[in-house]
């Protein structure tokens, strides 16, 4: 029985929740898969799920703490902020992880919730949220890069649905993917505004996916070719002519997904870049990393790996106290690239040859990791608004800078 | 900007607009050009005592209002973007010298006369053209001090000086013993040389009070550095927009905005490096000296890159004495070198965190 003490103390409404996600987790959580998140998994594919992987899987989805955010009608927690910050923290104090993600989750499924049809909504969020359907994403065109409106994959309007001819490419994950949200040209006399927002089964006939072997040695990347495939009128969402404002808004839910806290919680994860030094480098009599020049630039690397953290921390902060969002997120993407880049190549330099193995005898499976990593790293810059692309945005929407006339 | 309470928003604000409309840079162009020995206005720093801002790190008990380090951080953030000239740096580091010590007569006696503005103080450490803690010769006996410490800030008008000796810091508050002298330097602020001959000198604490002090004193001037750095940045940034070549505002060309933008990127990690070593410091954190030093190194190379694209990018008139540009550089570069610069601290930082 409680004491009169208990009975008198305020209920704290996150106190709770934090109980009911607990005895969930606890519940439900194998504990045998604590901290073992595969941060590749989204670049390598899919691989075959454990049975305790499985039954994690299911248990999220049905759920719908995957995505605790999102209406519980299609499938979503229906938590708001203050709880869906307990979610997580009872999640990382007991090393669980989210087993929904993809896509749909960071980009597709906000987007469609904001502009969708309800029939839309209730018949794709549901399955993003249980994590059972694959997206990609139909943007970039071999012509239409960092300057995407001139896209060309042009969908006619055959009355009753589009007949859509035309390439895509990096199209991340296609060959994995059951379904494609795509930008398509509607109409070839209007840049911007000839632009419609479409979805595409990738089971449909005269769909065709290349991968793109990489400089890593992963094809993470399609080439994707549509020739005469039929989409229904029903998939077009929001109006036609409309995509433009609509692929937009997904790429700002792309930008945040790139630039937030999970790249940085993998940052730190691992080694230290000090200690690794120590460990290949071995010390001076002073106890001094080896070679001062390459300890100098450690020590710069770590700065910056702090001052960065501190960064997101601050904006977090920031967005939630009523100052609206910071002006420091602009700079997130850009400084998550440098960071994740300066590591990789300080952790070959630290390494030497060791750093540098591709496949086979002779190294361990962190230093074939570490090549991997540095090679797909390089992508980072690129992909999702390259690092130049995002100098454009600070200096014109931040700072008031203009366009050449 | 940290997320800040209601007091901090008042202060703030209040600080900002104090500095913009009564001592803007061309109060201190005044001060330059007048070239008084105490380096700044004192009818200014009268002004600020009123304020209250030199109590700010001072306890309620002595007449300080303890608002704290994020607090004193953001006045001095506001002075720093107009250049204005004023000991409050350096009294609030000995004040927090004083506050944190042992004595508690020299609490009841400066501490009030300090927080509103009636005495000018300073901390005296380095014996060198660099900092450098390690290499201190300044020794007591019989409680009179020995010692000549050089580039002394305030050094020329302050009553009291808190001075590191080799067992610990002391509080020198007579003159008997005493001798400055003034180095003109080119930030036209004061430091002088000050050579203490048997001072009478009372003790505050240890070597560890002497690391804290130094460490208050760094985020303190760290947070100086950003608000120049901060207005050193928009200043080039509004000349970009009107200055017209080839037809063209500046602010239309890719490498200038490309430029502009990284070096944004270097002041929102500086904000957020020199905001986090004064929350830490307030939140007494067991890794402050970490914290400090990761804010001195990242603002020192920050504010380095922005005063000299500063004079770059104006092009001529940058080069001019007319132009408030070169003011920005020759403070910049004083403050780089002071307490320690980039490199001191990402050694200190790489030793911290032991390799």
């Amino acid at each position: 029985m409680a004491s009169a003490a208990e009975l008198d103390a305020p209920v704290n409404p996150t106190d709770a929740f934090r109980k009911e996600a607990r005895d969930w987790l606890a519940a439900n959580f194998p504990p045998e898969l604590k901290g073992k998140d595969n941060a590749m998994s989204a670049i390598d594919g899919p691989t075959e799920l454990s049975p305790a992987e499985a039954q994690w899987k299911k248990a999220v989805g049905e759920k719908g703490w995957g995505v605790p955010a999102w209406p519980a009608q299609y499938g979503g927690g229906g938590l708001g902020k203050a709880e869906v910050r307990v979610l997580q923290e009872e999640m990382a104090r007991i090393g669980a992880w989210n087993p929904i993600g993809g896509m749909g989750v960071m980009m597709f499924g906000p987007t469609l919730l904001e502009y969708g049809t309800e029939a839309q909504k209730q018949e794709h969020i549901p399955p993003i949220a249980r994590g059972e359907i694959r997206w990609c994403q139909g943007y970039s065109e071999p012509g239409a890069g960092s300057d995407l409106a001139s896209l060309q994959m042009f969908a006619e309007d055959k009355g009753d649905h589009y007949l859509v001819n035309g390439q895509k490419t990096w199209t991340s994950g296609g060959q994995w993917a059951d379904k494609c949200f795509a930008l398509v040209r509607t109409d070839k006399t209007r840049k911007h505004e000839g632009i419609s927002f479409l979805l595409i089964d990738m089971t449909s006939p005269g769909v065709e996916v290349k991968p793109i072997r990489l400089i890593s040695g992963s094809s993470p990347f399609c080439e994707t070719f549509f020739t005469n495939v039929s989409v229904p009128k029903g998939n077009l969402v929001g109006r036609e002519g409309e995509g433009w404002t609509i692929g937009k808004r997904l790429l700002q839910h792309e930008r945040s997904s790139l630039s937030g806290g999970g790249s940085a919680a993998r940052m730190f994860a691992g080694k230290p870049m000090g200690a690794l030094a120590r460990e290949y480098r071995g010390t001076d009599e002073a106890g001094r990393v080896n070679d001062s020049d390459l300890r100098m630039r450690i020590v710069r690397h770590e700065m910056d790996s702090r001052a960065f953290a501190l960064t997101l921390r601050r904006a977090a902060l920031e967005s939630r106290s009523n100052q609206g969002p910071s002006a420091a997120t602009s700079i997130m993407k850009n400084v998550g690239a440098r960071i994740t880049q300066d590591r990789a190549e300080l952790s070959i330099e630290i390494m030497g040859m060791n750093g540098l193995g591709w496949e086979g005898e002779g190294f361990s499976e962190d230093e074939l990791n570490q090549t991997r990593t540095w090679l797909w790293g390089k992508a980072v810059s690129i992909y999702g608004g390259s690092s130049e692309i995002q100098n454009n945005v600070i200096a014109k929407r931040i700072l008031g800078m203009l366009d050449h006339q | 900007m940290a997320v800040l309470n209601e007091e901090q928003t008042m202060l703030r604000d209040m600080a900002r607009e104090w500095a913009d409309n009564e001592a803007p840079v061309s109060a201190f162009r005044k001060v330059r050009n007048a070239a008084p020995t105490e380096g700044y206005d004192t009818a200014a720093w009268a002004e600020m005592g009123q304020m209250g801002w030199a109590g700010i790190v001072v306890p309620e008990e002595f007449g300080g209002s303890a608002f704290g380090y994020l607090s004193l951080g953001m006045v001095l953030e506001q002075l720093g973007r107009n250049l204005t000239a004023s000991p409050l740096a350096s009294t609030a580091a000995a004040a927090a010298a004083i506050a944190l010590g042992g004595s508690d007569t020299a609490k009841a006696e400066w501490l009030p006369k300090i927080a509103v503005g009636e005495v000018v103080a300073t901390v005296a450490v380095d014996e060198g053209p660099n900092h450098d803690p390690a290499k201190i010769a300044t020794s007591v006996s019989d409680g009179l001090l020995t010692g000549t410490k050089e580039f002394v800030a305030e050094g020329d008008s302050a009553q009291l000086f808190v001075v590191a000796a080799v067992d610990g810091l002391y509080l020198v508050s007579g003159d008997t013993g005493v001798t400055r002298s003034t180095r003109k330097m080119a930030d036209f602020r004061s430091h002088a040389q000050v050579t203490f001959d048997g001072a009478k000198a009372e003790k505050l604490g240890g070597p560890d009070l002497t690391a804290k002090v130094i460490d208050l004193a760094t985020a303190a001037l760290s947070a100086e550095m950003l608000g120049m750095a901060e207005q050193a940045f928009s200043v080039t940034n509004d000349y970009l927009k009107t200055r017209v070549q080839f037809g063209q505002a500046l602010s239309t060309f890719q490498a200038l905005q490309h430029r502009m933008a990284k070096m944004f990127t270097e002041l929102e990690l500086m904000r957020s490096a020199v905001e986090g070593a004064l929350e830490a410091i307030d939140a007494g954190r067991s890794d402050t000296d970490q914290a400090v030093s990761l804010a001195k190194a990242i603002a020192s190379d920050a504010l380095h890159l922005v005063s000299r694209e500063m004079v770059q990018l104006h092009g001529g008139i940058g080069m001019t004495d007319e132009h408030d540009a070169g003011f920005y550089l020759k403070r910049a570069y004083v403050l780089e070198t002071m307490w320690g610069n980039a490199a001191f601290h990402r050694e200190r930082f790489a030793r911290l965190n032991g390799y």
